[in-house]
């Protein structure tokens, strides 16, 4: 067992284990010490100065990120001393920052903006000298560098240095002259790189796929899920006007520590598709036309109830569990079973986190899928289809499904209807990930929640609601027939 | 300090210059490695052994730096680009660093870097003169401040060196 | 002035006793003037004794931060469980310094040999030599007189057939000031930007390569092989003030003074006496007006202050200053102290590694607040804000070169505010100097 430190910081007394920063302590009391270079995912640089803080009988001020608590140790946050070293330290940083606050993408997410208000002065005393200036860089592909804004923190270099474990970036020159570098001709094309754009705590490094798009205290956000891959790193959906405008990740020890790849990060975009199913469709003759839910679900217990023989399913593995569970509830109901597939990709880990990658799975739950007892045998599965006199089709985008699906009646059930489904007798509309609250199982079986983040569109609703109303009318048919 | 030398640089430049470390150059830096514990240790020492051969660190060089030591180019650029005696352009055949820190700035420096510009042809520090042949540059304390004013002219260190004494010195390295 | 001159007879030529004997550079002119005996003396002898006989002499660091050269070597643990390293510290940077430039070029050997006795005393089989890239004359002759050293068995892997391994390399440095702070040196040896590290942890736990490191000046390590071949009590016997500052030193002389050069006296020695009589005193027609004691880091005394100041680390604090590292900045009543502090500032903002905040915008927002009152538009509260920004760059970061730069604005704007107030008054600056 660790050792427990007793220190008062600020008057309030507290105890960490031994080794814990002062920061980490005062975070405990409820006092965030301002700060930029520091960040628990990163080592500790102390460099910045922005947390320094007074300890009783220290000579000077001392940076609490770097400085380990000591038994009895009595830390002033909220010192004159201390108070003046911060605000000095704001200063010096806004003597070459650009006023750029209306122009820049991080007002309302800027610790540059925050500290000052908090604690900075009113007005700085760099009487018209000329700023520094630098021209803005494409360090590529989603990450600009704009020097003028950085406050060299170092964050971004000591990410790819010590937690991507490939130094892509640098500290060039010295003094005032210093700034972030790459090499010529590179580009920071790592696939967790985008990560140096959420540790930037000013708007120096920018994500081109967000630049200029929104400002970020019109967003809502919403705890989620990356529907990337089967590592399920925890992350937020930042929304603004029910569109997904850009995707962050959450902390999460065990998953993903603070940490997404680009892959999630940057493909979002289909959770804003506007081609959507936005009614529920029933087929006449060779129309599909839309009605209301009771109709469609009606006339889908009808076609399943009079299926003869086991009825096969084609599911998506980034459906959540419970509409994995209900699928496979309701085709068990006549012996049936189903099948997906998944798309791969190369594998990238995050060399420097333990058990932390972009999987070769893309998919969200294959998990989840295998766990509702779904298997991987998709073109047997397929075969099985054809010959079938039920079909159901969980989301899947069926592409490069050859011929007619099936010679028997296909439920689809889905967000978007693709071309080898048209021949479905009823069409049910699906909420994305996006649009539904539900579960992933990730590669690990760890079971995570998602939470809902914008309304779907037209009457579409969560697919593990209209499985279930599925099964139930399938039930209440029976039980009338009974 | 006044004039740095500047002007931009591609990915490509310093691509045609000959590689440093194959045959007697590689041996050299195997018996530098040797004496550090980690092979990044050997780091300053290729640098110089890169500016010997090209009077230069091109991204060309560092990147052959990078490759022998293991290391990431960025990296290395981050290396060189804080240690100010390391050139990041060509530089003239004679490259001349005056101390103007104040111990020889009160002893006449400014007076010395003047004379060498005019004595060249230099027409500022950190350029190079019109022939190509000399660049002058004002460097911060040489470690000679009793000597007032010292000079390199490349890797020869000249001490008392006045403004009068300027034209007979530049004259010894036509 | 340039070896050989006369020693002067108030001077106490210990380390400097051959500077300007060409054949000194060599093995065999060294071993005649009694070199290396104490190198044998020492590899006969426990190495806790040899640390304790440093610790006896008194011996301070001379690269300017005066730490008790035998304490510091106790530091290192005395179970050797990694590699331990020794560091020569040869970058001689600090503006006013040229000491060791001279222990190199004139007794190489002497240099070798301290390195040796603390490399064995400390447990190092290694040590760098970190040479600033400038020095070019001193790496040749230092290269050849290893050279030397290895050949006659002096150093390798049976040093003086002692059955101890001492090896010594030079490292080369590349032009950065900071590279003499003693954990950049090492992260510049490690093949690093020349970064000071946060402390704790401190070289003797975690150093280069991630193990037990010792740093020592030049000098410093060249005062060793005397301690040991004459005792820690003779070399503490040598001391005219403080007994807390004992042994020789060598100050480098320069600026406005009649004989610049590196004199070597006793420690506590009367700073007037070393100026006005072993340095000449001031050029023909001149008075003195200011002096930087220690190298341009420290506080710049006035000449009445100056005068009165005894040449020690406990003196030199008395009257508001630091010894530091013996780098003696004569100025006379020609020189321009607003632009002389414009120019240290520069220096420093030129220097900074860009880690800490306060240095690396600070630093660069004196020289232009100086640059601007140079120019004629100062206004009044540019002295306050000079000032307090110096106060802010106090104490507040990870190596002292902020401190080092604060030093010189605050006790110049403090003791020759006439001059500021002038350029306040009547505008841009006329003659240089």
């Amino acid at each position: 067992m660790t050792d427990l430190v007793r220190l008062t910081i600020d008057g309030r007394e507290v105890e960490v284990p031994a080794g814990t920063s002062v920061l980490e302590a005062a975070k405990q009391t409820g006092v965030l010490i301002p700060h930029y270079c520091y960040h628990p995912g990163l080592p500790v640089a102390g460099s910045c100065r922005m947390c320094l803080v007074d300890v009783e009988k220290s000579p000077k001020p001392v940076p609490s990120c770097a400085t380990p608590v000591a038994p009895g140790m009595v830390v002033h946050v909220a010192s004159e001393q201390a108070k003046a070293a911060r605000r000095a330290v704001l200063e010096f940083l806004l003597i070459n920052h650009p006023l750029d606050c209306p122009i820049c993408d991080k007002a309302g997410e800027c610790t540059l903006q925050d500290y000052t208000f908090q604690e900075g002065r009113e007005a700085g005393r760099y009487a018209d000298y000329a700023k520094r200036y630098n021209p803005v860089e494409d360090f590529g592909p989603d990450v600009l560098y704009v020097p003028n804004r950085c406050v060299l923190c170092t964050r971004c270099v000591r990410f790819m240095d010590d937690v991507a474990k490939e130094p892509t970036l640098n500290v060039s020159e010295r003094g005032d002259r210093a700034h972030i570098g790459i090499f010529e001709g590179r580009q920071l094309d790592h696939p967790w790189a985008g990560n140096v754009v959420d540790l930037c705590p000013v708007g120096s490094l920018l994500s081109k796929d967000f630049l200029n798009k929104a400002r970020v205290w019109d967003f809502d956000k919403t705890a989620s899920v990356c529907p990337g891959c089967t590592q399920g790193c925890n992350v937020v959906l930042e929304t603004r006007e029910n569109v997904v405008v850009r995707v962050r990740p959450r902390p999460n020890a065990e998953v993903n520590r603070f940490w997404m790849c680009d892959e999630g990060r940057l493909r979002y975009g289909w959770l804003n598709r506007s081609d959507r199913i936005e009614a529920p469709l029933v087929r006449h003759g060779d129309r599909l036309v839309p009605v209301e839910w009771e109709a469609a679900l009606e006339r889908a217990a009808e076609l399943m109830g009079a299926a003869e023989g086991a009825w096969v399913g084609l599911v998506s593995p980034g459906a959540s569990c419970e509409a994995l569970e209900a699928a496979s509830a309701l085709l068990a109901l006549r012996g049936g079973a189903g099948a997906f597939r998944v798309r791969e990709g190369p594998e990238a880990p995050l060399a420097g986190v333990p058990d932390l990658a972009l999987r070769k799975e893309r998919a969200p739950n294959v998990h989840g899928a295998l766990a509702a007892g779904f298997t991987r045998d998709w073109s047997g599965t397929l075969d099985r289809a054809r010959s079938a006199a039920l079909v159901l089709v969980l989301d899947e985008d069926l592409a490069d499904a050859a011929g007619p699906l099936t010679a028997g009646r296909l439920v689809f059930v889905g967000t978007v209807l693709p071309e080898a489904a048209r021949g479905a007798a009823v069409v049910l509309p699906s909420a994305n990930m996006a649009e539904e609250e539900g579960s992933f199982e990730n590669l690990r079986g760890l079971r995570q929640r998602y939470l809902q983040a914008k309304s779907p569109p037209g009457m579409a609703r969560p697919a593990a609601w209209i499985l279930a109303e599925l099964k139930a009318a399938l039930a209440s048919r029976a039980g009338a027939r009974a | 300090m006044s004039g740095a030398p500047v002007a931009p640089h591609g990915e490509t430049a310093g691509a045609g210059l000959p590689r440093v470390f194959v045959g007697e150059g590689r041996r050299r830096l195997d018996a530098v490695i040797a004496k550090y514990p980690a092979k990044a240790g050997a780091l300053l020492p290729a640098l110089w052994m890169v500016q010997e051969a090209h009077g230069w660190i091109s991204p060309a060089g560092m990147a052959e730096v990078a490759e022998v030591l293991e290391l990431t180019p960025a990296y290395v650029r981050g290396v060189v680009t804080f240690y100010t005696m390391y050139h990041q352009h060509p530089v003239g055949k004679y490259f001349v660093q005056v101390c103007t820190t104040t111990p020889c700035n009160v002893c006449g420096a400014e007076g010395v870097v003047q004379a060498f510009l005019k004595a060249t042809g230099a027409k500022a520090p950190g350029e190079t003169s019109p022939d190509g042949r000399w660049t002058i540059v004002e460097v911060e304390c040489l470690g000679a401040c009793g000597f007032a004013t010292p000079v390199m002219i490349n890797d020869d260190f000249v001490e008392g060196v006045s403004a009068e004494s300027v034209p007979a010195l530049v004259a010894r390295y036509r | 002035m340039g070896y050989p001159h006369p020693p002067h007879p108030k001077e106490t030529q210990v380390l400097s006793r051959h500077f300007g004997e060409p054949d000194a550079r060599g093995y065999d002119g060294w071993v005649k003037r009694g070199g290396y005996a104490a190198l044998e003396k020492a590899l006969g002898t426990p190495r806790e004794q040899v640390i304790e006989e440093v610790k006896a002499s008194g011996l301070r660091g001379r690269g300017g931060a005066g730490f008790p050269a035998g304490v510091k070597w106790s530091f290192m643990p005395k179970q050797k469980t990694k590699p331990h390293y020794l560091c020569c510290n040869a970058d001689e940077s600090e503006p006013g310094t040229f000491k060791d430039r001279e222990i190199m070029r004139w007794t190489p050997h002497q240099l070798i040999e301290g390195c040796a006795i603390a490399a064995y005393a400390i447990q190092a089989e290694q040590v760098f030599l970190y040479v600033r890239g400038e020095f070019t004359e001193p790496i040749a002759i230092m290269q050849r007189a290893l050279d030397e050293a290895y050949a006659r068995g002096v150093l390798g892997a049976n040093a003086m057939g002692k059955g101890v391994r001492i090896d010594v390399m030079i490292h080369r440095g590349a032009g950065a000031y900071i590279c003499g702070e003693e954990t950049a040196l090492m992260n510049s040896i490690e093949g690093k930007r020349g970064n000071p590290r946060i402390r704790p942890p401190f070289p003797a736990a975690v150093g280069v390569f991630g193990c037990p490191t010792t740093i020592n000046n030049v000098e410093t390590l060249a005062s060793v092989p005397h301690i040991i071949e004459k005792g820690g009590a003779w070399y503490k016997g040598l001391c005219l003030s403080n007994p807390k500052s004992t042994g020789t030193k060598l100050f480098s002389i320069c600026g406005t003074v009649a004989r610049p050069g590196n004199y070597e006296v006793t420690m506590g020695f009367p700073l007037k006496d070393l100026l006005y009589d072993v340095a000449g005193g001031m050029r023909p027609g001149r008075k003195l007006k200011a002096v930087i004691p220690g190298g341009s880091s420290v506080p710049i005394l006035t000449a009445a202050e100056a005068e009165d100041t005894v040449l020690d680390y406990e003196g030199c604090v008395a009257k508001g200053t630091m010894l530091g590292s013996g780098g003696m900045i004569v100025l006379d009543d020609s020189v321009d102290m607003v632009y002389q502090v414009m120019r240290l500032a520069r220096f420093y903002a030129h220097e900074s590694c860009a880690q800490c905040t306060q240095c690396r915008e600070g630093t660069a927002w004196t020289v232009k607040i100086l640059q601007r009152i140079l120019g004629g538009q100062g206004k009044a509260e540019d002295l306050d804000l000079l000032l307090d920004l110096s106060e802010q760059m106090t104490g507040r970061t990870i190596c002292v070169l902020s401190d080092s730069c604060a030093a010189p604005v605050v006790s110049a704007i403090r003791k020759f505010r006439p001059e500021f107030d002038a350029y306040l008054r009547n505008g841009r600056r006329k003659a240089r100097a």
